[in-house]
């Protein structure tokens, strides 16, 4: 009796995360490509060659795969690690790992750079061990580096979409093997990787989308030499004025996105069935062997190294300074100081784009829980839209995940011709910046709810029906409590992927209420000591501030279960 | 649950607002207009100085920062058009290398400044008075001090002389394509070299071990020896003003800055920054005032400290730090503008080729 109305409800649903995309997605971005291949701007084809198409797309595929095979050489056994063992401090590893994901850019390639750089602390230690006068290690603007930064990034979604499915196995399939007489490894060649195969398969094409759409990363380590198509997409609508170029890079570029969520989109339907995936945690033991041992052991220190080190060495740089170094500058120790940020209390030049650090971290704040706010609750609807598994969903899925590989460039350029005006841009918190927050934040939100409504048996929901409950009652008393979990991971999703954005953020924000990212560009982009130490500790609070917020958020999870 | 955490976020949040100093503007009373200055990222003024220009002239003003100055003139191009309302009322920090794309593009309306006859006619490239010169600023190769004195090396007194494996690997650039100190600095081996002879420059420079990074933020604290980042190369393409910035933002007081500028002629760039009124602007008359104040003694002051430019009025003061850092080059570089309208697309693609490729 309630179905058919439950069924006209779902259409409504639809229709307003589809209305949201259509306005603030689809329209900017046809928008801007009306105007970019009008008339008006033709001029820029005179340079046209097909070497300026192939040669970014070549080598974004290219350092993409090498990326993504980095990514899973550490992930894979990280994402093992994580679900099978125990071992003093998992956790704290375990939240540190997911710290990359939270850091702008700008932060991320200050950190290699304070870790890896000429003058890094691993050259500096380097050349005190050996006695060198020169830094040995030459890695910045160059392949390695973009790799790095890259694995850096994304090894935490390895270890959590794989690690999730890894600790969900049926525990039994195993058990039955080897009761079958397999040994380990036949057990697990034969009966947990074909299960594992869809998640490390989608895994990894999330991992791929990321790399391929890379741009900070190759722009700010891989120096002028190395160009993906989000690079050149910037390149040619910046600094060459070549907007019909641009837009062609970017189509090219959407349609690729557009394949590569559509495998992913095909390959994430369970095909084994609800049986395989227990939802009973398998639970972690202690290493007991000699190998399991010496495994945990490795991996910790692998993972340490990876995800630590950059952040210490960000962090330690903001508190020590190095005048003595600078030879005839007198006679200034080496040592820990803390002025860099007593120094971001004061405005020197009492310029009026001075921004308080506090204020900026207020003005973060503000955007990062409008953000929270608008992009749960769309991908709420849209994880509950595509739900049924109709055949017109499984087309529409991807029109959803499209967001992720639009060029921020292109779709900032249609936002100003579409949305440069009130109500949009008024008041000192243009609602704009949250919204285009959201659209960066929607599709990770979307992947993260859709799995955990799918997990829900109708069966349930029936049941209550027939008990009397109403749509809504349904909802709190048999959606909700399951959805939790998913939703809180959303939650901190969208309120760290607006944190560290900085793109929309410089482009559309008002000039007197600056995000943290938008203050520590500006310290950047000054000569002198102090500014480059204010950056850096500018760049350390913004990190605790990310680490204070998603800990705060993760203080909502249901006592006893584990985020992701 | 939730709702123990969100009154915490609350509060944090609004308890933070206790300490936000510029945000509000209480002069900004509902009946006066607003005036809205589409800038360049390193663009910068007094917070006195606006909000004593927003009480003496019952405006309030708006400044939208659209990136690096080429991004703050596309994007302009971009959102103009027939009869359009402009997305500012003014322009500022269009620079002598964008100056034929604005003009070409039709963007600006002529407009003749009070004190305009004060400033020397070499700053104004616009017969027509479309822009207005405010600033100017030398691109120059900064070397680090400490480093030639400890290596006891002579400084380079040319561009050709970078080309000595004398110098071999201790010079790094932005690239033109992506950076204006790097254009600049591409703009003046033209000027020295001509048309025809600055690729073969180049290619000694690329063969002498020349660093290219995408970016000046990259090249100034990444690979320059004598900034804080502490790179391997000591010499870098910068400002004549870095110096005076490295003493004024030094951690602890100095006698001297750790770094110098090469100013022999032809080695140094002069990017003159402009300002214009853009068409169509509703607000015309206040865009005229805003104008003559750019040019008033008062902000040209302000300017230097700021923004790390030079003032293009001769009766302004300069401040003691910067006196004290910085040298401005005798003789620069210069190219007609009409040339680099028509050939700079063609030059940047060229060196793409040769120094990336």
């Amino acid at each position: 009796m309630n179905l058919k109305r439950s069924k006209s409800l779902t259409w409504l649903l639809w229709l307003i995360p589809l209305a949201f995309l259509l306005v603030f997605f689809y329209q900017p971005l046809l928008a801007i490509f009306r105007q970019v291949f009008s008339e008006r701007f033709s001029q820029g084809w005179q340079f046209f060659s097909w070497a300026q198409i192939t040669k970014p797309l070549g080598f974004t595929l290219w350092q993409a795969s090498l990326s993504t095979f980095f990514t899973l050489l550490i992930g894979l056994p990280a994402a093992y690690l994580f679900a099978r063992f125990d071992f003093p401090g998992r956790k704290t590893l375990r939240s540190i790992s997911l710290l990359p994901f939270i850091l702008p850019t700008v932060v991320v390639a200050t950190a290699f750079n304070s870790l890896i750089g000429p003058k890094g602390w691993l050259n500096l230690i380097l050349m005190n061990l050996f006695n060198l006068n020169n830094p040995p290690l030459n890695l910045l603007n160059s392949m390695p580096a973009i790799i790095l930064a890259h694995v850096f990034f994304n090894t935490s979604i390895i270890i959590r979409m794989v690690g999730n499915s890894l600790s969900r196995l049926n525990p039994h399939y195993d058990e039955a093997a080897r009761v079958l007489n397999a040994s380990p490894w036949q057990a697990f060649r034969e009966v947990s990787l074909p299960l594992l195969l869809p998640s490390i398969l989608g895994a990894s094409l999330l991992v791929f989308l990321f790399n391929f759409t890379s741009f900070g990363v190759v722009l700010m380590l891989g120096g002028p030499q190395f160009a993906t198509l989000e690079v050149e997409i910037y390149n040619q609508a910046m600094n060459r004025f070549n907007l019909p170029m641009a837009g062609l890079l970017s189509i090219i570029q959407l349609v690729f996105t557009l394949l590569i969520t559509t495998i992913q989109n095909r390959l994430n339907k369970p095909r084994f069935g609800k049986a395989a995936l227990s939802s009973e945690r398998k639970t972690l033991k202690k290493p007991t062997t000699k190998w399991q041992k010496l495994f945990v052991v490795f991996m910790v220190i692998i993972l340490i190294i990876l995800f630590v080190s950059p952040i210490l060495s960000l962090v330690s740089r903001s508190l020590v300074t190095f005048e003595a170094a600078r030879g005839e500058r007198g006679n200034v120790e080496t040592g820990f100081t803390l002025r860099y940020y007593q120094e971001l209390f004061k405005n020197t030049s009492g310029s009026i784009f001075y921004a308080n650090p506090l204020a900026a971290i207020r003005n973060s704040l503000v955007y990062s829980l409008l953000t929270m706010l608008i992009a749960t609750t769309m991908g709420l609807l849209s994880a509950y839209a595509l739900n049924n598994s109709n055949k017109a969903n499984r087309w529409l899925e991807p029109l959803f995940m499209l967001p992720l590989g639009a060029s921020p460039v292109i779709l900032g350029l249609g936002f100003l011709i579409s949305f440069n005006h009130p109500p949009w841009t008024s008041g000192p918190y243009p609602i704009l910046i949250p919204i285009a927050h959201s659209l960066i934040a929607l599709p990770f939100v979307v992947r993260t709810i859709l799995p955990a409504l799918q997990s829900i048996p109708n069966s349930l929901r029936e049941a209550a029906g027939v008990m009397g409950a109403k749509p809504f009652r349904v909802f709190m008393e048999v959606d909700l409590p399951i959805l939790l979990r998913a939703i809180i991971v959303s939650l901190t999703f969208s309120f760290t992927i607006s944190l560290g954005e900085f793109g929309a953020s410089s482009f559309l924000a008002n000039a007197r209420t600056p995000t943290i990212p938008v203050t520590i560009f500006r310290y950047l982009s000054q000569p002198g000591a102090l500014n480059y130490g204010q950056a850096l500790a500018m760049s350390t609070l913004l990190l605790i501030t990310s680490a204070l917020g998603s800990l705060l958020i993760e203080k909502i999870r249901l006592p006893g279960e584990e985020l992701f | 649950m939730l709702k123990k955490v969100f009154p915490i976020l609350f509060i944090l949040i609004f308890g933070l607002s206790a300490c936000q100093p510029t945000a509000q503007n209480p002069e900004s009373s509902e009946g006066s207009r607003e005036l809205t200055i589409m800038t360049h990222d390193s663009f910068s003024i007094s917070a006195e100085l606006v909000s004593k220009y927003e009480a003496e002239h019952q405006v309030k003003l708006t400044f939208i920062q659209g990136g690096d100055a080429g991004s703050a003139l596309n994007r302009l191009v971009l959102t103009s058009g027939e009869n359009k309302q402009p997305e500012a009322d003014i322009l500022y920090g269009l620079d002598n290398t964008f100056l034929s794309r604005g003009l070409e593009q039709d963007l600006f309306e002529p407009y003749e400044a009070k004190n305009l006859e004060a400033i020397p006619d070499n700053f104004k490239l616009d017969p027509e008075n479309r822009v207005t010169p405010i600033d100017f600023g030398d691109v120059c190769i900064n070397y680090d001090k400490a480093w030639f004195a400890d290596n006891q090396l002579e400084l380079p007194s040319s561009l050709k002389d970078l080309a000595n494996p004398m110098y071999r690997d201790l010079l790094v650039v932005e690239n033109p394509a992506t950076s204006s100190p790097g254009l600049s600095f591409l703009m003046a081996s033209i000027a020295e070299f001509g048309e025809t002879g600055y690729l073969d420059f180049w290619q000694s420079l690329k063969d002498n071990g020349l660093t290219v990074v995408a970016d000046w933020e990259t090249a100034y604290y990444t690979n320059f020896s004598g900034s804080s980042g502490k790179g391997p190369q000591p010499l870098v393409v910068s400002y004549a003003s870095s110096p005076a910035a490295e003493l004024i933002y030094a951690e602890t007081e100095l006698a001297e800055s750790p770094t110098a500028s090469l100013v022999a002629p032809g080695m140094c760039w002069r990017q003159i920054e402009f300002a214009g009124i853009l068409k169509n602007t509703p607000n015309r008359d206040l865009a005229e005032d805003f104008i003559d104040f750019l040019l008033s003694r008062e902000f040209q002051e302000d300017m230097p400290m700021q923004m790390f430019v030079y003032p293009v009025l001769p009766e302004a003061s300069l401040p003691e730090g910067f006196v004290r850092g910085s040298q401005i080059p005798e003789s620069v570089a210069t190219l007609d503008s009409a040339l680099i309208a028509e050939q700079r697309d063609l030059w940047v693609n060229d060196w793409t080729n040769l120094i990336l490729k």
